[in-house]
């Protein structure tokens, strides 16, 4: 069970951080968990594992394709690796380790892709990612979530250790607002009602979460009624929880950091049309851009992740 | 190594290399050249080197293989159904829809194989992360990693080799088929190799170059590999695609071969029959 956060506006702990110590501590119970690197340890903080479990850190190098064939390799001995690189690095330039080395061969490898979209900031358009859900949704088997803050980021790694197979987390390096509170618990594959509503069905995921939270907070203001599902496993995808939200809505509406050809907006596209539901539909991500520099804030605004830019969105539909 | 211990070896060959030769006529097609080019090896890797037990393949002690060039599946599933790891039955199904020996190799569905190889470059890695796994473990156990010359064309081979090197992983025995020619041609004329055994020897490994076709020189390497102290190893077979039979050797495209016609259905009646005698020859020989 979860329980909303008291206060959206704080922020949790920087992600990265709570990767590294989520990781530690499951190295504390479970002598099979690694964690590895390619030269990203001072970024991540997985140099921080480094330190404290030299033994289970193994330090790959700028080499991410070897690196997942590594933790392929680990898993066949029976290891559970968890990489880090950033996520343009850690899906689109291992693709192809990850479909067959990784997938294909049913060996497991947890993945955790940092700095998602616009979270890219200074590091520009050769570091973003606007298509790692769109990629990862493709392997057969894989588990797809994007982490809404540092309680669900430390619920999914923890979540991740206990399956098989491959899976994949992507999250801001960061702190990031908090929409959960300490200790809230989930389930892989099923969305989270955080707003009960009556006109709009808002589908969001990640970082976008609480920005969703306050565009309908706004909304609700201003006499509408919206409600808000955190989509955080976008593969396998609640389907059955999108079409009983969906009934007598007047819109349904995707919100990610991501591209809108694959990612959350496809793949709710996909049961909308599947499923016959007869509600208007529209997806809120990039639409075929690339990333560019900038700080994260500006970023935001220039691609129209902004509650302010959802808002407007909606708006055209009341 | 004994003169009959030897023999058995070179018998082991002749079993292997037959196999192949009927599996991939039955089949009407298939990677002969590079099968053929490691024969030797298998038969010293499952006669003599290698640690398993066919009737319990998962046996958590047990040395490992993985066959980068994962091509050659055919010349591994002769050299498993030859110790028993299946039925010799299994031979003639290679690429049935269904089958359990599917033309690259497949941890999921062969017993011995432990692990998918086919997309040239990626089984290095693997075995590198196996080597890794083996010593966090405190594990004595080896990793064979089996790799094809124009398979080095992947840059991931060198990322992975990097890495054995990096972390002195010498129970990754890195084996490198060097039969000098891939599907388009020969390796030199492909992609200039130079000289592999100086780039692998640059890159951190001991490397030494043996003959291929000689069971006893392969496996004194591999002995010679494992006295290594704290070095990656690396050992460069001097190969021929196709050993083993004259035909199938002198001919030009002999990556995958089809036979669909007297002259190569001939040449492999008249191969099979040879290695048919060898086997006969050398059994006897055992037994006196």
């Amino acid at each position: 069970m979860f329980k909303l956060a008291e206060n959206r506006q704080e922020k949790g702990r920087e992600l990265r951080y709570c990767v590294v110590e989520t990781l530690q501590e499951l190295m504390d119970s479970d002598d099979k968990v690694v964690a590895m690197e390619a030269d990203l340890g001072g970024a991540s903080g997985f140099t921080k594992i480094q330190q404290s479990n030299p033994d289970r850190f193994v330090q790959c190098g700028i080499a991410e394709a070897n690196m997942i064939g590594v933790a392929a390799g680990l898993s066949v001995t029976g290891f559970k690796p968890f990489v880090h690189t950033f996520g343009p690095f850690a899906t689109r330039r291992v693709f192809d380790q990850l479909y067959l080395s990784g997938a294909y061969a049913e060996n497991t490898i947890n993945i955790y892709g940092s700095d998602p979209g616009f979270a890219v900031g200074a590091n520009g358009g050769t570091h973003t990612t606007w298509e790692d859900v769109a990629l990862m949704r493709e392997i057969p088997g894989a588990v797809v979530c994007d982490a809404a803050d540092d309680v669900q980021m430390e619920w999914i790694l923890k979540e991740f250790a206990a399956m098989d197979g491959i899976h994949y987390v992507r999250g801001n390096r960061k702190d990031v607002r908090n929409v959960y509170q300490k200790g809230s618990g989930f389930t892989i594959g099923k969305g989270n009602v955080l707003k009960e509503g009556e006109e709009i069905l808002l589908v969001a995921s990640g970082q976008l979460v609480s920005e969703a939270m306050d565009c309908a907070e706004q909304l609700e203001r201003e006499g509408h009624s919206i409600e808000v599902i955190d989509m955080f496993t976008i593969k396998p995808l609640d389907t059955k929880l999108i079409k009983k939200e969906a009934e007598n809505k007047k819109l349904i509406i995707t919100f990610e950091n991501h591209s809108i050809y694959g990612g959350l907006g496809s793949a709710v596209a996909e049961v909308i049309a599947e499923e016959n539901i007869p509600v208007p539909f529209k997806r809120v991500g990039v639409n075929e851009r690339f990333g560019q520099v900038g700080t994260p804030e500006f970023l935001q605004e220039e691609f129209g992740l902004t509650a302010e830019h959802l808002k407007k969105e909606i708006e055209n539909y009341l | 190594m004994e003169k009959s211990e030897l023999q058995q070896l070179k018998v082991l060959s002749a079993r292997i290399r037959l196999d192949v030769l009927e599996m991939l006529e039955k089949r009407g097609y298939g990677h002969i050249g590079g099968s053929l080019s490691i024969v030797e090896l298998m038969s010293v890797l499952y006669g003599k080197q290698l640690k398993y037990d066919p009737q319990n393949p998962n046996w958590e002690d047990r040395d490992m293989v993985v066959l980068s060039k994962g091509h050659a599946g055919p010349v591994w599933y002769s050299a498993l159904a030859e110790k028993n790891f299946f039925d010799k039955g299994w031979l003639s199904t290679l690429n049935d829809g269904g089958t359990r020996l599917p033309s690259h190799p497949d941890r999921l569905k062969t017993p011995g194989v432990d692990m998918t190889t086919g997309s040239l470059g990626q089984g290095t890695s693997a075995a590198a992360g196996i080597a890794t796994g083996f010593r966090m473990k405190g594990s004595d156990q080896y990793v064979y990693l089996i790799v094809g010359d124009g398979e080095l064309n992947e840059g991931q081979c060198w990322e992975a080799f990097q890495y054995i090197a990096h972390y002195r992983l010498n129970h990754c025995i890195v084996i490198i088929d060097e039969n000098k020619k891939q599907l388009d041609g020969t390796t030199m004329e492909i992609m200039n190799p130079f000289s592999i055994a100086d780039k692998m020897k640059a890159f951190g490994f001991h490397t030494e170059t043996v003959k291929g076709d000689d069971e006893e020189a392969i496996n004194e390497a591999i002995c010679r590999a494992k006295e290594v102290g704290n070095q990656a190893v690396c050992i460069v077979l001097d190969t021929v695609k196709g050993a083993g039979v004259p035909y199938f050797e002198q001919l030009a495209g002999n990556h995958s071969v089809k036979f669909n016609n007297e002259e190569i259905l001939e040449a492999n009646h008249e191969a099979m029959k040879t290695l048919q005698k060898v086997i006969e020859g050398g059994e006897k020989e055992c037994l006196n």
